[in-house]
């Protein structure tokens, strides 16, 4: 599929701008729909995209297998850590409001956070599974 | 029209136009949310089930092999047991609140509350995420860890084999 | 008559279980048994949501220029739904990828027989 011209510049074009869009949906998810799962998706499905038109070995030069990996497991660890953090300033697990001074921007704090981990790691597992299923030889 | 949709998936053979037409149901799904005004779900549900799940299934088809499902035999047994459980929900639905009932008790308990106070004491105009990250942030630390989970899984299930036959276990 | 105006989309959503649970139990084929398994979850979230919604109010994201909204809670607790759904859905296929390999089909009845023959034959 890479040979096509059309389907090359329209990939090359188009992966960067799902990209900004996923991100667009992450940090707009307060005030509209959107949030970590939907930009995770989505941010995945770019990386997809990008291997359907250009093969599987040129994605996973793009984001390496150590990478995705290490997303999987950074996300929820992140999420871990900040009820940690509300643990250790005092409040309860996954308190937000002690995080900063004024209870409401310690929320905003506590929620990037949050939906930051929560984004990471479903668009690495979306793109470790995509990889596993794509990368398997068909055994006949 | 989605039930159209179900009734070819059940009625089609062809394993490809099956997961298609799952496709096209998926988006059929998406457009009912956003009509029911649920539209962080109807874009979750949009992008995971035409996106992603449409990109899995074909891929488990390709590693399969896409061939036809064979019928089943004598799906006598199968048909009665679902009408008799389509039945016994339809009964059970006569006893739920009509549709758009304002008094009904799902919108007078925690909601009002959530609607009120959730901006303010949040600052997110959004109460969806409001309330997924902030006042049930533990439903979505679980979530979370599901999808972690799955991905291991997947892993573990899926990590060897590259070429030959030579490893099963 | 207006049971069934105020009940049609409860309706709808038994309607869409009872064909998946007809797909998942009457497919011999194993991926078309998770198809309707998905199916089946998306009645369940219809189900949720379809409660929710009041005729005239818009997306719970509060603004100056609405007063009525729909209910937000449904909407919390299917997002988390869609993303376990699509988890099962992924462990699933791997299975059914590593059954097929293993029998060489993904026809339950043949898997059946298959196994069968291997249980006499050790």
């Amino acid at each position: 599929m890479k040979r096509e011209p059309v389907l090359r510049v329209v990939g090359k074009l188009l992966t960067p701008y799902m990209l900004v869009f996923a991100l667009y949906v992450q940090f707009h998810g307060d005030f509209g729909p959107g949030g970590g799962f939907q930009a995770g998706v989505i941010a995945a499905a770019s990386i997809i995209f990008y291997a359907l038109i250009f093969g599987l070995p040129a994605a996973r030069r793009l984001v390496p297998d150590a990478v995705v990996e290490t997303m999987v497991a950074l996300g929820a660890f992140l999420y871990l850590t900040v009820g940690f953090a509300g643990l250790a300033l005092g409040g309860n697990y996954l308190d937000y409001f002690v995080l900063d001074r004024d209870p409401v921007a310690g929320q905003h704090r506590g929620i990037f956070w949050v939906e930051l981990g929560v984004l990471i790691t479903v668009a690495g597992v979306m793109l470790k599974i995509f990889y596993l299923f794509a990368g398997r030889r068909r055994e006949d | 029209m989605m039930a159209v949709t179900v009734i070819a998936i059940i009625l089609q053979r062809n394993l490809f136009s099956v997961v298609v037409l799952a496709g096209v149901y998926s988006f059929l799904m998406a457009t009912v949310l956003v009509a029911l005004d649920a539209v962080d779900v109807a874009m979750t549900e949009a992008s995971v089930g035409a996106g992603i799940s449409a990109v899995l299934l074909l891929g488990a088809l390709y590693l399969c092999g896409g061939e036809e499902a064979k019928p089943m035999a004598r799906p006598w047994l199968p048909l009665a047991v679902t009408l008799v459980i389509l039945a016994a929900l339809v009964y059970g639905t006569l006893g739920l609140p009509a549709f758009s009932d304002p008094l009904s008790p799902i919108h007078t308990h925690v909601v009002p509350r959530y609607l009120l106070q959730g901006p303010v004491e949040t600052g997110v105009p959004n109460v969806v995420t409001a309330v997924l990250a902030s006042y049930r942030g533990y439903d979505t630390l679980g979530e979370t860890m599901v999808v972690f989970t799955a991905g291991i899984g997947v892993i573990a299930l899926l990590r060897r084999v590259r070429r030959g036959k030579g490893d099963k276990t | 008559m207006s049971a069934f105006a105020s009940h049609y989309t409860y309706w709808i959503t038994a309607l869409l279980m009872a064909a998946g649970l007809y797909t998942m139990i009457a497919s011999g084929n194993l991926v078309k048994k998770l198809i309707g398994l998905s199916i089946f979850q998306t009645s369940v979230y219809l189900l949720y949501i379809a409660p929710g919604k009041l005729i005239g109010g818009t997306a719970p994201i509060v603004s100056e220029a609405f007063k009525v909204y729909s209910n937000p809670l449904p909407h919390v607790l299917i997002l988390t739904a869609i993303v376990v759904g699509i988890a099962t859905l992924a462990l699933g296929l791997a299975i059914v990828v590593r059954v097929r390999e293993a029998y060489g089909s993904i026809e339950e009845d043949e898997i059946v027989a298959a196994d069968a023959g291997r249980g006499e034959g050790t």
